[in-house]
């Protein structure tokens, strides 16, 4: 089991949060305006990289609070955490094998 | 050669290993189950035999030899049953089509349900099933116990047995022997499989693809078949193609080597676990995936703690079993829990992928259908359903239920 840590309460045990998928999606604006595509974007594709990926962790069995990370999903590796509504931290361009 | 010390003989190569020609009609990336059974009905069923598998690491060395080799067709909705169904039927020729052993054991397979709402949706699964062919059956908690005695059948568990759904035809076979079968006869029909050969790029010219690099040099190509399983979406990007797709660990174990116990497969979505009892001996248990995405061929272990307490409570006699090795794959899952396969936006590339956590039962099944689709260069009918397309025209095929977190 890893240890993530949350940005509010710190390093705790992997089972106590839940996975959230990629971060930064945001609503559709236009909704009127979407096309079929669009939508299918929206609701069914998602980033699936190897590598560095920005997802969002809900600390449920803690202070209950959604947040973001960066991890990279080749090693399982947590490289940042951040509050939500601040900005993707920079990372450079280290990528997994 | 004297006395006992002498090293025997190698035993004969299944296949040959070919340096990569530079070009080939058909070049299939991935040499698991998938890749391999492309190959060989490619050959067989459409006389295409300048071809070449290229696998980035050893083949089956993915999800073909990782898998808990559970085979079944009955699946919810027609699209799926028939595809599925056809690759039974495939599994129930296969070890005289193939001329290799392959342990493939009809020995049955219980769907196990634990709520009211459970029972509901597998009596209805059943139903679809009998329409469309499918052997199944209803049964309550005695028969469970029947079919397969060692099931805790009482009431007084978190997780109660209320019933099953049964396939008589479902089973088991030997996940690496399937492998080194199609193997073995794809390349007796000149197919070249080339191992060490990571795919790097994918070269396009005007909407068409005509070539890959890889880690053994460029090849020029006719035509591509991707079948790379949880790599799909680092293989779609390379063309800059999105795929519903999120790949995940899934893990599952063994036990060391005990007596006949257990006769048949259990499955239960509700508790996230699966069982079976492999020729040798081992138990063999599948759990969930694990919730975050990874390329990682490894998970969380309070996934195998769940996993087992889950299947102490079913099976009490397996107290004393010890856990021999976990492993696991990457699976790539989609949205409606069905596969992807067919064409794509590019011009001669193909794509098989999204069959998740239960693509083992389909290797005959989608090798026929996909190698159909690369030599007609349009879907066999039994694939048309599991086009790219359903999740802009919202024909999904939800198997949900039918697959849930196991297969
Ligand atoms: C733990 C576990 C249990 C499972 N249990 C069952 C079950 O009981 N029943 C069932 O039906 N299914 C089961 N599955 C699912 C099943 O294993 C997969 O759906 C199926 O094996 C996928 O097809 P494949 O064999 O071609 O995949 P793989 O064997 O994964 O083949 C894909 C290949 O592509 C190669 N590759 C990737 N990228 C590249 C590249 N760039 N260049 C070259 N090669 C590349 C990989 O190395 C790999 O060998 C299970 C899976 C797991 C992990
Ligand atoms: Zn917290």
């Amino acid at each position: 089991m890893q240890l993530i840590s949350c940005p509010w309460c710190g390093p705790r045990e992997e089972a106590e949060y839940h996975y959230g998928g990629q971060a930064h999606v945001a609503y559709p604006h236009d909704v009127g305006a979407m096309s079929d595509a669009d939508w299918a974007d929206y609701l069914f594709f998602r980033d699936n990289p190897r590598g560095p990926f920005a997802e969002r962790w809900v600390h449920a069995a803690g202070c209950r609070r959604w947040f973001n990370a960066v991890r990279d999903t080749g090693t399982h590796e947590v490289l940042a955490v951040y509050r939500i509504g601040e900005p993707q931290p920079e990372l450079g361009t280290q990528a997994s094998r | 050669m004297t006395g006992s010390t002498a090293v025997p003989q190698h035993p004969e190569f299944l296949w040959r290993n070919p340096e990569p020609k530079p070009s080939y009609d058909v070049v299939v990336v991935g040499g698991g189950g998938h890749g391999l059974a492309t190959a060989y009905y490619l050959a067989k069923n459409h006389g295409i035999t300048n071809v070449a598998v290229l696998e980035k690491g050893w083949l089956a060395g993915g999800n073909m030899a990782r898998n808990t080799t559970i085979i079944r067709s009955n699946y919810l909705w027609d699209e799926s049953s028939a595809i599925y169904e056809h690759s039974l039927k495939l599994w129930e020729g296969l070890e005289e089509d193939l001329g290799y052993p392959i342990l493939f054991s009809q020995r049955g397979v219980l769907n196990l349900a634990h709520s009211l709402q459970d029972v509901r949706d597998s009596v209805r699964r059943v139903n679809a099933n009998r329409l469309n062919g499918v052997d199944a059956e209803w049964v309550d908690a005695a028969g469970v116990k029947e079919i397969c005695p060692i099931v805790n059948i009482s009431p007084d568990v978190r997780y109660p047995v209320l019933g099953a759904t049964y396939q008589p035809r479902g089973g088991i076979a030997k996940h690496d022997y399937v492998a080194w079968g199609f193997a073995r006869r794809a390349d007796e029909l000149g197919i070249d499989l080339i191992q060490n050969c990571a795919v790097t790029g994918l070269d396009v010219i005007g909407g068409k693809v005509v070539g890959v690099r890889t880690t053994r040099g460029d090849i020029a190509t006719g035509k591509v078949a991707l079948a790379a399983a949880g790599h799909s979406s680092v293989l779609a990007s390379m063309v800059g193609l999105r795929l519903p797709i999120q790949s995940h660990p899934l893990q599952a174990l063994v036990s060391e080597l005990l007596e006949p116990v257990h006769p048949t497969v259990v499955m239960s979505n509700a508790v996230h676990v699966y069982v079976s009892q492999a020729h040798k001996g081992e138990l063999v248990m599948g759990a969930g995936i694990d919730s975050f995405n990874g390329y990682g061929q490894r998970g969380a272990f309070h996934i195998i703690e769940r996993q087992m307490s889950a299947a102490l409570e079913l099976f009490p006699i397996f107290a004393r079993a010890h856990l021999l090795r976990t492993w696991a794959g990457v699976v790539d899952t989609t949205p409606d829990a069905s596969p992807i396969v067919g064409l794509t936006p590019i011009e001669n590339l193909y794509l098989n992928c999204g069959w998740g956590t239960g693509g083992f039962k389909a290797t005959p099944g989608v090798g026929w259908c996909f190698a159909h689709t690369v030599a007609h260069d349009k879907p066999h009918p039994y694939n048309a359903p599991f086009a790219l397309e359903r999740f802009t025209s919202g024909a999904l095929v939800d198997e949900h239920g039918a697959a849930a977190v196991a297969h």
